[in-house]
């Protein structure tokens, strides 16, 4: 494989976090190889976070992601809380609540995001335009809880930093109630729809084996048959409470993670209406002033997957080590089995699949093999996929 | 019998230090060069899940854990190493008997320059292109 690297300046868009280059090599439609390469924001925030004290750093490994902002402080904040004996031991209740619906309000917002845009890279812009209109409402509700859209600021060691209000309940429990139609109407027109059928089940296959291969996590590795999720083996806020399942799915194909995606939301919305029924009253902070020296491991079942925290601490205000390992740092490798041996057309959505975010797709390149030249673009894959789309319409003459 | 006792049993002879710090956080301790059978062990034999590899410079030397997830039960598994040698770290690589280590190992060579012998593709994952050679932003004598 040549060495030459080739960037695509085109379809760099600044709005959006996770930028990624995939380049893939083609020959004819097939996809042969690809390469990822990965560090456009590579802002060394596990160096930073050694310089921030331990109530800091929250704020900052927030700002890892706009989308996981509530699963990055909260594998911080239960690695700090290992140190200190457990969450159960440490943070009240009623904390344990509130953490538990804010983690799974953002699940939905992040999985309604990622159902919006795999629509649209397949051409259903419908799809997208539903999706988004109905995770609009969950995002008013993160405004009402914690006074901003994304980026919470709610998880500290030691509990939360807002309550939630009781006059703010009916409202969430009314979202909620109005979401869970919506879902089935998704589920609906999604998963019974034979053109989505035929453009997404069989494509970017994930084996069982390769997902254990490649540790991924997540909804990755569940639509693979990897029965894991971080939330019912190594609970954290109310998770083990609360009646919920978790979604696995046999055929690791795209249209597997479609649905394990699509099921969660139910669960989720499950989640948060026994919450919202049992959360009792009470202190919402235990008011931790000092960490003693240890070692301690966080980790929480983020959209995408585990998410691990790793903190070490010498007894003063500042961890001296902070290992921060993101889920799709596991996902996005996978992507060489997935993609490989698919056809062009397919590789925007098998790409997105694994659900990084939007700009990663945005940064693909065809190259071909002979010259090393760039072919394509972003764009071009995704109005390649959309076309195939329509032509699967035409020929079954929906 | 317990993933505990079944580690303790296998790897009995090459554990330097065990603690458990909680019921589901196990830390041990072995010599560098017995990581590959460790690790082998730990993936294959037991089934355990590679969650990541956090790598830190300290003052006694250059510091790996190896961290596992045993998700039947929720236990994290964490294998410490320590390369005394700071002028030229080195560890035998983990990449070939699973792809989930390879992004990792690449992470940690950049970072603190710890060569992985037998590592598949050893080079740059995150670090820009400009970045000096011999240069390793989380060592801390800079």
């Amino acid at each position: 494989m040549s060495h030459k690297v080739i960037i695509p300046i085109g379809p760099y868009h600044p709005l959006q976090e996770e930028p990624e280059l995939f380049r893939l090599y083609v020959e004819g439609e097939k996809v042969v190889d690809i390469d990822i390469v990965l560090g456009y924001v590579h802002r060394g925030i596990e160096e930073l976070s050694e310089h921030k004290h331990f109530d800091q750093v929250p704020f900052l490994v927030e700002r890892i992601c706009g989308i996981c902002s509530s699963s990055h402080p909260y594998a911080y904040v239960l690695a700090v809380e290992d140190i200190l004996g457990g969450e159960a031991k440490v943070v009240p209740e009623r904390a344990l609540y509130i953490r538990t619906i804010v983690d799974e309000l953002q699940r939905i917002h992040s999985h309604l995001l990622w159902l919006g845009l795999a629509g649209h890279f397949i051409g259903y812009n419908t799809v997208w335009m539903w999706a988004w209109k109905y995770r609009e409402p969950v995002l008013d509700c993160f405004e009402m809880i914690c006074g901003n859209r994304n980026h919470y600021g709610m998880s500290k060691v030691g509990g939360v930093r807002r309550d939630i209000k009781d006059e703010d309940i009916p409202i969430l429990k009314k979202v909620i109630d109005e979401l869970a139609p919506a879902v089935d109407m998704f589920k609906g027109a999604v998963m019974d729809d034979p053109v989505i059928q035929a453009r997404l089940k069989g494509v970017g296959i994930l084996t069982r084996q390769q997902a254990v291969d490649w540790c991924v996590v997540g909804p990755t590795g569940r639509a693979s048959g990897v029965n894991i999720d971080v939330r019912r083996d190594d609970p954290y806020g109310v998770f083990d409470r609360v009646d919920w399942n978790v979604i696995i799915e046999k055929d690791g194909d795209v249209f597997a993670k479609t649905r394990v995606r699509i099921l969660e939301l139910y669960e989720s919305i499950s989640i948060i209406r026994q919450c919202l029924n049992k959360m009792p009253k009470g202190e919402i902070d235990a008011d931790i002033k000092d960490i003693p020296a240890g070692e301690g491991i966080g980790r929480v079942e983020a959209p995408r997957g585990e998410c691990f925290h790793y903190v070490r601490s010498d007894g003063t205000n500042r961890p001296i080590r902070h290992k921060i390992r993101a889920p799709s740092f596991m996902n996005v490798a996978s992507n060489k089995v997935a993609v490989i041996g698919g056809t062009i057309s397919d590789a925007a959505i098998t790409l997105a699949a694994v659900d990084p975010c939007y700009c990663c797709t945005e940064r693909l390149a065809v190259l071909d093999r002979g010259s090393d030249k760039k072919v394509m673009n972003g764009w071009d894959l995704i109005k390649l996929s959309q076309e195939k789309t329509e032509k699967l319409k035409k020929s079954r003459k929906l | 019998m317990s993933i505990a006792d079944e580690i303790k049993d296998k790897l009995a002879g090459k554990i330097a230090h065990w603690h458990e710090h909680s019921a589901k956080r196990i830390y041990f301790s072995i010599n560098p060069q017995d990581i590959r059978g460790a690790v082998s062990f730990l993936f294959k034999d037991l089934g355990l899940r590679f969650a990541t590899a956090s790598a830190q410079d300290t003052p006694q030397g250059l510091e790996i854990l190896y961290h596992f997830s045993f998700d039947e039960t929720g236990e994290m598994v964490s294998v410490r190493v320590l390369i005394e040698d700071k002028k030229n770290p080195q560890i035998d690589s983990i990449a070939p008997l699973f792809k989930g280590a390879e992004w990792i190992e690449r992470e940690v060579w950049e970072l603190l320059g710890i060569n992985f012998i037998g590592h598949p593709d050893l080079k740059r994952l995150l670090l820009a292109d400009e970045w000096p050679e011999n240069k390793y932003p989380l060592r801390k004598e800079k």
